[in-house]
């Protein structure tokens, strides 16, 4: 009679096959993130130090203008991507839904900033916007002179050529998945609304919007994590300027860290990213997630 | 006077036929069930008299009026469909009284509606409750209602049926008929199951390949089908088919098939069997009877026993006859042996003859 | 009944205007969307194939009105990245270097990993596989400096072999999610009759599981070529200066300072540095989509 094999080392192979898994979760994924936020506790300057002085590091962090701007100007950027990558992803989606003709030329154009690198996103707006030679110019000798559209160059508006760029960048993502979420709608539903006489927006407003709210939700929390990682697209955009006035909190982070040997301040910074993170994610997966773990399914 | 009528109705996507001229007259207050395997076009029918397919030709009047053109809100009619369509995230209440409001009806009136609709199919405990809290019996109900409160003459059933387990079904089924007593309005009812269609119809429209094989009641479909694919379609366990040809034996047509004969003298044919004429002799399981021994003269023939399937109530018996396997009916009380000699008699009043080249009755 | 005779009685399908208002409203509004979307590579090319004396003069919109290539041999050989001058080029073949097995390895792990994870679980596989996914969310800053301490004692940081690894870590979580679904998707039966014929982890996944998964992977190749090539911050760090990404080389040689700005050589070498992604997007069509609806996680 063959014994059942030592606990630790049934299906060993699949343990086997998991270890690089395992090894990055516990390292990396918990490990780094452990150390990061236990070192942001310290004064380590250019070399990580276990000097502990409490909340010292977030306290300075939060006096630096640089941060706050930082900060601020990933709540705008924030706030319109999500506001009109929805709204425009949304509204794309259903007019790709009505039977149109050369849906997958649309499909394609709409799509295809999505598959391009944020360095060349934030390279071609750049030169579309410059002053000197884009859009201020254009307008300018089409005879309106006064025209001004200083974009990348007044502190006050750069923010808005990041988010300009994002939306060129983001919204073909949002519109395909908000299109999947329509093409998931039980095709009856709309014969049902048809038959009881409800005009087309209505419908979309009161019985398909509630439906797709699954989708809505896995989008937010999907365009939001991007949003706080934002990066590339601000250093090949504007790098930060002019000034500091587009700083976003992911290259606060690496300039300190990489650029300024602050680690404290930069480690305490991405910190309270993570923290942001936290906030968006944790309500999410407890709602979204938890049920359908135990039903053994895991939601793309 | 007509509920529904549906003229030279034809329906192309494309070079595709989908719906081939077809002519119904549904009466006042009749259920219609239109049958046929999935991809005959029945759904497709449906949702043309819904006004949710637009049709290439042909006109459909419902109540005498031309809805041919009508978006389907105003044509008067009310639909169930398979998956139910409840709006999943109002509760049966705004479900119900959604449609009703959009189309301006003043408040007093939809309650005075929505009371009666729940009173008659017993749903007035659910009103608050949201269609992922019911069962699927009770969606149902709430999809007819839905339907009922819009105080139409006509209702359309797609496959209403089909997404519930097999007792619940027969359930449900119960239910339909009762309302179409209670109510007393015209249903047309979409289903690709037999029992559904014979047990709940005035009429049964058979359909295949977007034409209507045959439009009659359930008893005269099922016992004088008019062409072989209706013959082959209903019934449960199927009917047998023997192809041979006619002979004339002393003046009058016999059936023979290898070293069969059966009598057709009490056939009732629609036009002459004229002897050497290639036919297909079709009867049902339990319209031919067996014994151990040898019968009355004419029409017993020998058999060996193949299989006997108990079914609770009756079994079905499998023979080798004329080189064909076919299936006989009988009472469960006697169990036969594979390899048992019996001995048939036929019951030609109630058999089907099809021609075999036109596969139609004769 | 005489309704019926009447010749202009509705018969047949609904009349249709040709163009309804609102089939104009909902082309017209797509139609713009597209040409905004389209404007940016418009230009590009067209300010790639334009001499400088042109561009200063004219208009971003407007086509050429001689048609060079300089610009582009001039990015491809020797456009100055502020260090060297020898075009985005070196950046190319060192995103090739980066990507090719960078790929392959992420691929490998997270299809075994994931084959693992969907048929054979074990105790605790799940919570690590939640935490994995979970991970995907965490932003990369939290666990950039604590990495670079982890490769600089391997010995790999800024070199070929530490940027691989960073990108096989932080592919993981995606890939191994889509790996998982698309074996937990296979019919269970087909497992279970291979492991009753005998067979165990390795020959059930090399004979039975991967034939059947071509286009999985074909979809996992793509979210990696796309998403690797397009990486700035990881090469940035770990890849070390000589080893530098197109998409780094890139950014240098555009902004930076020193020097007349060459926009016609800038727009050609971004083209350049988008074509590789570009390419696999518009040859690969649906598998792209999947890929990115799978890949929506990785943000």
């Amino acid at each position: 009679m063959s014994r059942r094999p030592f606990a630790p080392l049934r299906n060993l192979n699949a343990k086997i096959a998991a270890v690089p898994m395992i090894v990055t979760v516990l390292v990396v994924f918990v490990g780094c993130t452990l150390w990061t936020v236990l070192y942001s506790f310290t004064s380590s300057r250019s070399l990580p130090t276990l000097d502990f002085v409490g909340f010292d590091q977030y306290t300075r962090l939060f006096r630096t203008s640089r941060w706050t701007v930082s900060l601020k100007n990933l709540a705008i950027f924030g706030l319109l991507s999500l506001a009109f990558s929805l709204i425009i992803g949304f509204i794309l989606a259903a007019l790709m839904d009505q039977k149109i003709r050369f849906e997958n030329t649309f499909r394609t154009i709409f799509l295809y900033p999505h598959a391009l690198s944020f360095i060349v996103t934030g390279l071609v707006w750049q030169w579309i916007l410059t002053p000197a030679y884009g859009v201020q110019k254009v307008v300018r000798d089409l005879g309106f002179e006064t025209f001004s559209f200083p974009i990348l160059t007044d502190g006050r508006f750069t923010i808005y050529a990041i988010v300009i760029a994002g939306l060129w960048q983001g919204t073909g993502l949002v519109m395909a998945l908000m299109l999947a979420g329509l093409r998931n709608i039980d095709d009856e539903i709309w014969k049902a609304a048809r038959v009881d006489g409800i005009p087309a927006w209505k419908t979309y407003l009161f019985i398909i919007i509630p439906m797709m709210r699954p989708v809505f939700i896995t989008t937010l929390v999907i365009i939001s994590a991007a949003i706080v990682k934002v990066y590339d697209l601000v250093v090949a955009l504007t790098n930060g300027g002019p000034g500091i006035s587009s700083e976003v909190p992911a290259k606060y982070v690496y300039d300190l860290m990489f650029s300024r040997g602050n680690l404290g301040q930069g480690l305490a910074a991405s910190t309270i990213m993570l923290t942001t993170v936290l906030i968006i994610l944790v309500p999410w997966a407890l709602l979204e997630f938890r049920p359908r773990y135990r039903k053994g399914k895991i939601p793309k | 006077m007509h509920s529904v009528l549906i003229k030279d109705l034809s329906l192309n996507f494309g070079s595709i036929s989908v719906l081939k001229n077809l002519n119904i007259e549904v009466a006042d207050g009749e259920f219609l069930v239109l049958l046929g395997p999935s991809g005959c076009g029945k759904s497709t029918l449906l949702n043309c008299i819904a006004g949710l397919l637009d049709i290439s030709d042909g006109q459909i009047f419902i109540k005498g009026k031309n809805v041919t053109w009508e978006e389907p809100k105003d044509r008067g009619i009310g639909m169930v469909f398979q998956s139910y369509a409840l709006y999943p995230q109002m509760t049966v209440e705004k479900n119900l009284s959604f449609g009703l409001r959009v189309a301006g009806l003043p408040a007093a009136e939809i309650q005075k509606r929505i009371a009666h609709a729940a009173e008659i199919l017993q749903i007035g405990p659910l009103l608050n409750r949201k269609p992922a809290e019911l069962s699927g019996g009770q969606r149902q109900r709430v999809a007819i209602g839905r339907a009922l409160v819009r105080d139409v003459d006509v209702f359309l059933f797609d496959e209403p049926l089909s997404n519930l387990d097999a007792k619940l079904r027969s359930e449900l089924r119960v239910e339909i008929k009762r309302l179409h007593h209670k109510l007393a309005n015209t249903m047309i009812y979409v289903t690709h199951d037999q029992i559904e269609a014979l047990t709940l119809a005035d009429r049964i429209a058979v359909m295949k390949g977007g034409l209507i094989q045959q439009l009659d009641d359930p008893l005269t479909i099922y016992n004088r089908p008019r062409n072989l694919f209706v013959a082959s379609f209903i019934g449960s366990p199927a009917m047998n088919f023997l192809k041979g040809e006619i002979v004339d034996k002393d003046g009058s047509p016999v059936f023979r098939a290898a070293d069969l004969d059966i009598s057709l003298a009490a056939y009732r044919p629609q036009q002459r069997l004229a002897p050497g004429h290639a036919v297909i002799f079709g009867f049902r399981p339990e319209h031919i009877a067996i014994s151990g021994q040898a019968g009355p003269a004419g029409c017993s023939c020998e058999a060996i026993v193949d299989l006997d399937e108990p079914m609770g109530a009756d079994s079905l018996v499998w023979l080798k006859v004329a080189g064909k396997a076919i299936s006989v009916r009988v009472d469960s009380g006697r169990r036969y042996q594979p390899g048992e000699k019996v001995f048939l008699t036929f019951n030609p009043a109630m058999a089907s003859l099809f021609d075999a080249v036109t596969e139609n009755r004769l | 009944m005489n309704s019926s005779l009447s010749g202009a009685e509705p018969r047949g399908s609904r009349p249709k205007r040709f163009l309804s208002p609102a089939s104009i409203m909902i082309y017209s509004i797509l139609f713009i969307a597209a040409v905004y979307y389209l404007i940016p590579l418009y230009v590009m090319v067209m300010t790639s194939l334009k001499g400088m004396p042109e561009i200063r003069l004219g208009n971003i919109f407007s086509p050429p009105v001689e048609v060079t290539f300089q610009p582009w041999a001039t990015a491809w050989n020797s456009a100055c990245t502020g260090l060297y001058c020898e075009g985005i080029k070196v950046g190319f073949f060192n995103s090739m270097k980066i990507l090719v097995p960078s790929v392959i390895l992420s691929i490998i792990i997270a299809s075994v990993n994931g084959y693992a994870l969907a048929n054979w679980r074990f105790k605790g596989s799940e919570l690590f596989f939640t935490t994995l996914i979970f991970g995907a969310f965490i932003p990369y800053q939290v666990m950039l400096y604590p990495l670079v301490i982890i490769t600089r004692n391997l010995g790999i940081f800024g070199t070929l072999t530490g940027v691989i690894v960073i990108h096989t870590i932080f592919g993981m979580p995606i890939l191994t999610l889509l790996f998982r679904n698309y074996f937990v998707s296979l019919p269970p039966e087909l497992f279970k009759a291979a492991r009753v014929d005998g067979a165990g982890f390795w020959r059930i996944f090399l004979q039975i599981m991967l034939p059947m998964s071509l286009p999985i992977f074909v979809v996992a190749v793509i979210l990696q070529v796309t998403g690797i090539w397009n990486d700035f911050l990881f090469g940035v760090i770990f890849a070390g200066t000589k080893n530098f990404p197109m998409t780094v080389q890139l950014n240098n040689i555009v902004n930076s300072t020193q020097g007349v700005k060459e926009y016609n050589v800038n727009m050609a070498a971004t083209i350049l540095t988008g074509a590789v992604p570009l390419l696999v997007y518009f040859f690969s069509g649906k598998y792209f989509v999947r890929g990115i609806a799978a890949g929506a996680v990785k943000g």
